[in-house]
């Protein structure tokens, strides 16, 4: 179930990404395979209800990223996103 | 923003609780003193972690809402019907309490007196605790950043932290405050009594012009007819940060 009233952002799957990432992940950039678009983690759209948590693009629903937890084992996949940037953006 | 930098994995800590304050009659502040916080940003939040006897487990995220400022960490709670853990953070929870948590955690909706503005905050309901949170943050600072608050409650005994954000809108350089009460007014209410729209914030936000930043907070369906009536403003989408709590917080 992923109706209007369960969506969130990114920035409620903090936690569970800093249980795998060190570096602050809201922050990071994701690029999506669907419509191209380049938003930070935490501006996309985060369903944390399912039985997984999945980060959907706010621009055109893709599936980005999803965490799935099963007993001690971690399983982060990206369905539908082209990269995952860290650090800060335009520093270089 | 070195601070952002690689720190490490979040791992759960114990808090102590060493102060309760009702702020009103369903929302209560706790106070914790969490030995080696390493600070934190406005508008980051903690999770916390309550496990039963029987070993079951149960996790929320919450804002924080003191400033970085303050040695103690602050959190708000809404105390909402069934809502197993806010039930008991804010009906059961006693002072010399442990709490589990870890945190700080977000970046991404975060506010610092370095980052400038002008500031917009919008908060429905208790979304106004990580914007308090960045308005104690400005007043610690000694910011004069011009900044305005657009604070939606159902009452006025149900606007948090009202006390407070009446003092830091009567200090010199404070935030203006624009309250509106959607359910009930008190006798002669002459502020608004709607749902934050279009019309409203045409009035009283910034003019897109002045690229303000802004940070919208509350339930999902106030944040995305706010942060869309601010696009239809002008504003750029990417200057709206926004955070959805959702139906319930639990």
């Amino acid at each position: 179930m992923e109706g209007e009233e369960l969506r969130l952002d990114g920035n409620a799957i903090a936690g569970a990404l800093g249980e795998v990432f060190v570096e602050e992940m809201t922050s990071a950039r994701i690029a999506c395979e669907g419509c191209g678009s380049v938003e930070s983690v935490g501006a996309e759209h985060a369903y944390v209800q399912a039985p997984g948590i999945v980060l959907r693009c706010t621009h055109c629903d893709s599936a980005l990223l999803v965490m799935t937890r099963t007993g001690s084992r971690m399983r982060i996949w990206f369905p539908r996103s082209r990269w995952l940037e860290t650090g800060e953006p335009g520093n270089d | 923003m070195a601070r952002a930098a690689v720190r490490g994995r979040l791992n759960w800590t114990l808090g102590e609780v060493v102060e309760l304050i009702d702020e009103t009659p369903r929302v209560r502040s706790i106070v914790l003193d969490v030995p080696d916080w390493p600070g934190h940003r406005a508008g980051q939040h903690v999770d916390l972690r309550l496990t039963a006897e029987d070993g079951y487990q149960a996790q929320r995220s919450y804002s924080i809402a003191s400033s970085p400022e303050d040695a103690r960490l602050t959190i708000t709670v809404e105390g909402l019907p069934d809502g197993e853990v806010s039930e008991y953070l804010v009906g059961e929870l006693r002072r010399g309490d442990k709490l589990e948590l870890r945190g700080p955690i977000g970046g991404f909706f975060v506010w610092e007196a370095v980052s400038g503005g002008p500031l917009l905050l919008v908060s429905g309901g208790s979304g106004i605790v990580p914007l308090m949170s960045m308005l104690r943050h400005r007043e610690a600072a000694d910011a004069t950043i011009p900044t305005k608050l657009v604070s939606s409650s159902r009452s006025w005994d149900e606007v948090i932290y009202r006390d407070e954000l009446e003092r830091l809108a009567a200090a010199a350089n404070g935030p203006e405050v624009i309250h509106t009460l959607t359910r009930s007014q008190p006798p002669g209410w002459t502020g608004y009594a709607r749902r934050v729209d279009g019309a409203m914030l045409a009035e009283v936000a910034w003019a897109a012009s002045s690229m303000p930043m802004t940070f919208v907070c509350g339930p999902t369906s106030f944040v995305e007819s706010v942060a869309a009536a601010l696009v239809l403003l002008g504003y750029p989408a990417t200057s709206v940060k926004t955070e959805r709590f959702g139906p319930t917080g639990g």
